[in-house]
């Protein structure tokens, strides 16, 4: 019954007025959902700003760029946050560089290498890690990862007079923590990447005299590599934007990105003081929110830009 | 029925409230020896006696007659930042009880506070220290409604149990980082500490005349996690409000005190703070909203407040 009259209404046929009003409504609709989000990203940009300069006038630019000092309680204080600009771009790289290579071979295991069965394993078991809260992360970061730092610290360090022992809590562990978060996103992506390239590709290719591992990187991997790289920039949107998992594993502290030094991050140096912050150190923490939200904007727009570059060719 | 178990319960309270009543009166008594004897106490009203017995004993008859909700004005706050929590949060519950009072809190510093209420510009300064003898003669009344205290932490196997001021500021400065310097093991010191801008942190360096000067290894943005991070790292040292202290973590007795609330109300252990309410002039002269505000401070119901914001109440 249900069926005969959507099918009455819906038919090409019949009633075209009402047809002509639904497509009119649902235009408008589609519109204001897309208008929607347009909105939120505007106002977001025009909050930061607003918001994120004064400080960058009262306290001055080069003064928090390029000056090294965090003491924003103090009688004078400092908002420098060059140490904490360094440590998230040394932060996330690290982070891609491991967790790039082992999630796009990941995805290339299970796309292409593994058995059924064992791909019906792998794939559920990536899926879930996409699932699991930051937060998570972080408390097994605290719980296992930090004390097994702490032990590697205390045997390099053993001797030195002047290494500052911070419990394990260093850039390492948060390094660790950021590999794994940006593994779900990566094999994910390049995973769809990889099975979008085409059959007809593989078969010349083996019918060539290639071997199975020859045409996976010679033929398979090139041409989902803009795929791949969609996937590399969303890792480092995602890393360079975490902070619950870091804020507890990091240490917090600002300090040179050394591995053994407890650091923070851009991330993790707003959330750790926004709660009692009051008004200049307040506003200097928007501030440190615009200069992420700018890294992330930059982040995004050169990827895409290599990215188009690529595809037209 | 109803009429019974509320009649019941009238009755309790008022034998609660009477015997409340004995019992401060006599505390009264052995506390101000210099005002005569125990019948004169009961017949004067709020003249000479200290402003928490006073808030006390008028809280007593509020409970009893239970017609509190007409009290109207305003009160404004302003001085100590540290007590912000405590000022935002009581004055959330007092104008959620009497919707026709409004508080208003402003963080201007300690010693700007006292100036306010004795300029007249603000009916109570809050203070997160003593008030010193100047501010005394100039008319300022300290009444201290909470004491802020803090214990500093180990992981549960530290063989170290007790540290003096001058070892607690040599571990936070970074010039103390071996156990073993401090009659320990051979083990290395992990200074653990809170973010800047967080009260305890503020308290905590004030107390020690440390502000900026400490060298952390760890700077985290909670209660919690110093806890979790101190219980989980062998030679770790923190602080956190007393009231969190469980038996996952080691409290270092200072100078021979053990951190507990009893010590801290006696006065011996010394990082901890009275959170000062002062007025000008005695808490009974002032308007009624606002001795009602001190009446509520030490009611039941205040002391709920006062305990969730992690500080020790007085009694």
């Amino acid at each position: 019954m249900d069926v005969k009259t959507m099918n009455q209404s819906f038919s090409i046929i019949e009633d075209k007025k009402s047809k002509a009003l639904l497509e009119e409504v649902m235009k408008y609709l589609f519109l204001v959902c897309a208008f929607f989000a347009v909105l939120a990203v505007f106002s977001i940009t025009l909050y930061m700003i607003l918001n994120g300069t004064p400080a960058l006038f009262k306290v001055g630019l080069k003064e928090i760029l390029f000056e090294t000092q965090w003491a924003p309680t103090a009688a004078e204080p400092k908002y420098g946050i060059l140490y904490v600009i360094l440590t998230s771009i040394v932060g996330t790289a690290c982070a891609v560089l491991i967790g790039v290579p082992i999630g796009v071979l990941t995805a290339v295991f299970i796309a292409e290498v593994a058995p059924k069965k064992i791909a019906a394993i792998v794939k559920p078991a990536v899926e879930l890690l996409a699932g699991i809260p930051s937060v998570i992360y972080g408390l097994l970061g605290i719980m296992i990862l930090n004390p097994l730092m702490y032990k590697l610290e205390l045997t390099i360090f053993k001797d030195s007079e002047t290494h500052q022992f911070t419990g394990g809590s260093n850039l390492i562990s948060a390094i660790i923590v950021l590999a794994i978060m940006i593994l779900p996103t990566v094999i994910n992506i390049s995973e769809s990447a990889i099975r979008a390239v085409p059959r007809d590709l593989r078969s010349a290719s083996l019918a060539l005299g290639a071997s199975k591992i020859q045409t996976i990187f010679k033929v398979v991997l090139p041409v989902a590599k803009s795929g791949i790289a969609s996937a590399v920039v969303l890792g480092v949107g995602r890393a360079i934007g975490e902070a619950m998992a870091i804020t507890l594993v990091s240490g917090s502290s600002v300090n040179i990105p050394l591995p053994f030094n407890s650091v923070r991050f851009l991330t993790t140096a707003i959330v750790a003081e926004m709660g009692y912050a009051a008004d200049q150190h307040r506003e200097v923490l928007f501030t440190i929110g615009l200069i992420l939200f700018a890294f992330i904007m930059l982040v995004n727009t050169t990827f895409a830009r290599i990215l188009n570059g690529k595809d037209e060719k | 029925m109803g009429g019974t178990i509320r009649g019941g319960e009238i009755m309790k309270r008022t034998t609660l409230t009477k015997s409340m009543a004995v019992a401060m009166t006599a505390a009264m008594v052995v506390g101000l020896t210099a005002c005569g004897s125990a019948k004169e106490e009961k017949q004067i009203t709020t003249q000479n006696i200290q402003p928490e017995q006073v808030a006390a004993e008028a809280s007593v008859t509020d409970n009893a007659l239970e017609a509190t909700t007409d009290v109207s004005g305003t009160i404004t706050m302003a001085g100590s930042t540290s007590m912000e929590k405590l000022a935002n949060a009581v004055a959330e519950s007092f104008m959620a009880k009497y919707p026709n009072v409004t508080v208003t809190a402003e963080f201007t510093g300690s010693s700007a506070g006292i100036e306010s209420v004795l300029a007249g510009s603000v009916n109570i300064g809050n203070a997160s220290r003593a008030l010193k003898d100047s501010e005394k003669e100039s008319g300022a009344v300290e009444n201290i409604v909470a004491i802020d205290g803090i214990a500093v932490v180990t992981d549960s196997a530290n063989a170290v149990a007790d540290l003096t001021k001058e070892q607690l500021v040599s571990i936070y400065t970074g010039q103390t980082t071996n156990w073993s310097e401090l009659g320990g093991v051979d083990s290395a010191i992990v200074v653990v500490g809170r973010e800047a801008g967080s009260g305890t942190r503020g308290a905590f360096e004030e107390l020690l005349e440390i502000e900026d000067q400490c060298t952390y290894a760890n700077e985290l943005d909670s209660t919690g996690a110093v806890m979790a991070k101190v219980s989980s790292t062998p030679g770790a040292i923190g602080y956190v409000s007393l009231d969190v202290i469980d038996e996952t973590v080691k409290a270092f007795s200072l100078e021979g005190v053990e951190a507990t609330a009893e010590n801290i109300k006696a006065g011996n252990y010394f990082l901890s703070r009275p959170f000062v309410m002062a007025t000008k002039g005695e808490i009974a002269e002032q308007d009624a909203a606002v001795q009602e505000l001190f009446n509520y401070l030490s009611s039941e119901e205040g002391k709920e407040v006062i305990k969730a914001v992690g500080l020790i109440t007085v009694d």
